[in-house]
């Protein structure tokens, strides 16, 4: 894609928490030395007593934010995806969602967007690892629009949210009018011949694949599956199959656990339907700035085009 | 000092109370259910003086936003604590008889979700100061004065956590946070010596920025006396390290590390309710 907009969907988090401290709702963010790179600063400058960094111990940041939580504060936990899976994945399964607080954890640089740094500071298996937790509702905004809206979403909803959010510039795709309700995949697209559901950051590749197809005659739906759990209504995506008969998931994560399992557990028992899931297939990522690794792991738009062509043609 | 006499003497009768609810507990719910007695009769004395003496709470109202809040980092110890609140008046006693059951309110570690009076849900070690930190910290943020109590295990403190949450807490200088360690010198397999030394662990602390004061954790005297001095330091955590015994009040409970987790039969009931000079509470 050329001449693409483009904002930072983690200083768009950053920007919504100030926000919703400036509407008078008791907000307080904890970070583990990352206020700079998730933009907490923003809250830190305005709200300085409202905002607590633990240095670098992921674990003792989610538990004051967990303790703090307890004692009715609205709680942001600030550090990287792979961080907040993984390090805090106890803290956030047993002192988190089991009691169910509410605790919001903004995960940046998530998926391929700090693709850089490589698989050590880039989750892959976040969204696997926090579905499988109790009571965790799992976000996953396309865009900085999107996720102003999540994180406006988080406070209200009841126990944890996690949301993934990304490192720099990802492609604008909403606009204020954007509908962002918990649960509840947006049909972007309609056409007929193939639905294609992404998550995050990569669904402008999705997107651009399906107005590429489109020039080929070939007509998709494309779901943007911003809740990654609880999907509360499968049927948008049912629906979409059993009109299309043919479903691409395309995803910058680990397709064990993410939305394309979602989407194979949402038509599972429905019908027979040809499901092809696109992402790191059972492996890790490596070190490339996103449009390499989107390129190389076949989830950039062309790559997208030629699978759906395949998979069209041959059926 | 009658005064004084008086009000200790009450809270030693009342942690007899504590002690022979632990056993009744750990005793009905049966071999099935086990239960861990040795660490919460260690930890008796000391969550006897919070509830029925430090701490400002209020049973009709468990959740008011002012009160103290206390957190048992030593999860598995929960009997103390079910104890502590069932006659403290937070739930009737005859919850007792769920301890460990489905469907029951006494889980097998605390849940706040579960059990009335319950402040944090503990149980994986490790986690309780950090949690309590965090509510120190808010606090802080809302200009309230309640304390915070963490209670936790020596065993624990090999933890990495802990020392994150201590670091931290004595960066911040959060003096309405009281750490307790209840060191018992057990832990789930041997001694704590053996495992993995602490030592020396009150200088660990202090070089942490904390306020560090040693006591024996079964003098009641003592225990008074620290949590004031705690509350009296307003620019510092304290850490109170309470040495203890782990089966403390029970003779053949004592320093027998095989109460870690076990329920005792009828006859070790009968025998340990003897002891504490306590009858059998059908």
């Amino acid at each position: 894609m050329t001449n693409r907009t483009l904002a930072s969907t983690r200083e768009a988090a950053g920007k919504a928490i100030l926000d919703l401290a400036r509407e008078g709702r008791d907000i307080i963010a904890v970070s583990a030395d990352t206020s700079k790179s998730m933009f907490t600063t923003l809250l830190l400058d305005e709200f300085p007593e409202r905002f607590i960094d633990t240095g670098i111990a992921e674990q003792n940041m989610m538990m004051v934010a967990a303790g703090a939580a307890a004692t009715g504060k609205i709680a942001f936990a600030a550090s990287y995806s792979v961080f907040t899976s993984m390090r805090c994945c106890e803290q956030l399964r047993t002192f988190v969602a089991y009691p169910k607080l509410n605790v919001n954890v903004l995960a940046g640089i998530g998926g391929f967007s700090a693709g850089i740094e490589g698989p050590t500071h880039v989750a892959t298996e976040d969204l696997g690892i926090m579905r499988c937790i109790a009571g965790m509702t799992v976000l996953s905004p396309a865009d900085a629009e999107a996720t102003k809206r999540a994180v406006h979403a988080a406070v209200d909803i009841e126990g944890p949210v996690y949301i993934r959010v990304g490192r720099d510039s990802s492609p604008v795709l909403f606009d204020d009018s954007y509908p962002f309700t918990v649960g509840l995949p947006n049909l972007l697209r309609e056409g007929n011949d193939v639905t294609l559901v992404a998550s995050g950051i990569i669904l402008s590749e999705v997107i651009a694949a399906a107005d590429l197809l489109a020039e080929d005659g070939v007509g998709c739906d494309v779901i943007d599956l911003h809740t990654v759990k609880p999907v509360l209504h499968p049927e948008v995506i049912l629906d979409s199959a059993r009109k299309t008969g043919v479903v691409v998931t395309v995803e910058d994560h680990n397709v064990i656990g993410g939305s394309g399992t979602v989407v194979a557990e949402i038509l599972a028992g429905h019908g027979e339907f040809i499901l092809r899931r696109l992402g790191l297939d059972n492996t890790f990522g490596e070190t490339g700035t996103p449009e390499e690794l989107t390129r190389k792991y076949g989830l950039d738009a062309l790559s997208i085009k030629a699978t759906v062509r395949n998979l069209i043609d041959k059926t | 000092m009658k005064l004084r006499d008086d009000r200790v003497k009450r809270l030693k009768d009342q942690a007899k109370r504590v002690r022979a609810d632990i056993l009744k507990m750990t005793h009905d719910v049966g071999a099935a259910h086990k239960g861990h007695p040795g660490g919460a009769l260690s930890a008796a004395d000391i969550v006897t003086a919070l509830y029925f003496e430090v701490m400002n709470v209020d049973p009709l109202n468990p959740k008011d936003p002012d009160r103290d809040r206390f957190i048992l980092s030593k999860g598995h110890t929960c009997p103390v604590l079910y104890a502590a609140l069932a006659l403290r008046g937070y739930f009737d006693r005859s919850h007792y008889q769920t301890f460990r059951t489905a469907g029951g309110m006494l889980q097998g570690h605390p849940d706040m979700t579960k059990t009335p009076g319950v402040d944090m849900t503990t149980g994986s070690l490790g986690h309780g100061l950090a949690a309590g930190l965090g509510m120190a910290l808010a606090g802080r943020i809302d200009h309230k004065n309640y304390r915070t109590y963490v209670m936790l295990g020596d065993g624990e403190c090999q933890e990495g956590l802990v020392w994150e949450a201590a670091m931290a807490a004595g960066h911040f200088g959060i003096g309405t946070l009281t750490a307790i360690v209840d060191v018992n010198g057990l832990q789930s397999c041997y001694p704590v010596v053996e495992t993995m030394q602490l030592e020396p662990f009150a200088s660990k602390w202090e070089a942490f920025r904390w306020n560090t004061i040693e006591i024996d954790g079964h003098d009641m005297v003592r225990i008074l006396e620290a949590l004031s001095a705690a509350a009296s330091i307003t620019d510092k955590p304290t850490v109170i390290l309470a040495k203890t015994v782990k089966g403390k009040g029970v003779s053949f409970m004592e320093h027998d590390n095989s109460w870690h987790q076990k329920a005792p039969d009828d006859e070790e009931y009968r025998k340990a309710l003897a002891e504490l000079g306590m009858e059998v509470d059908a």
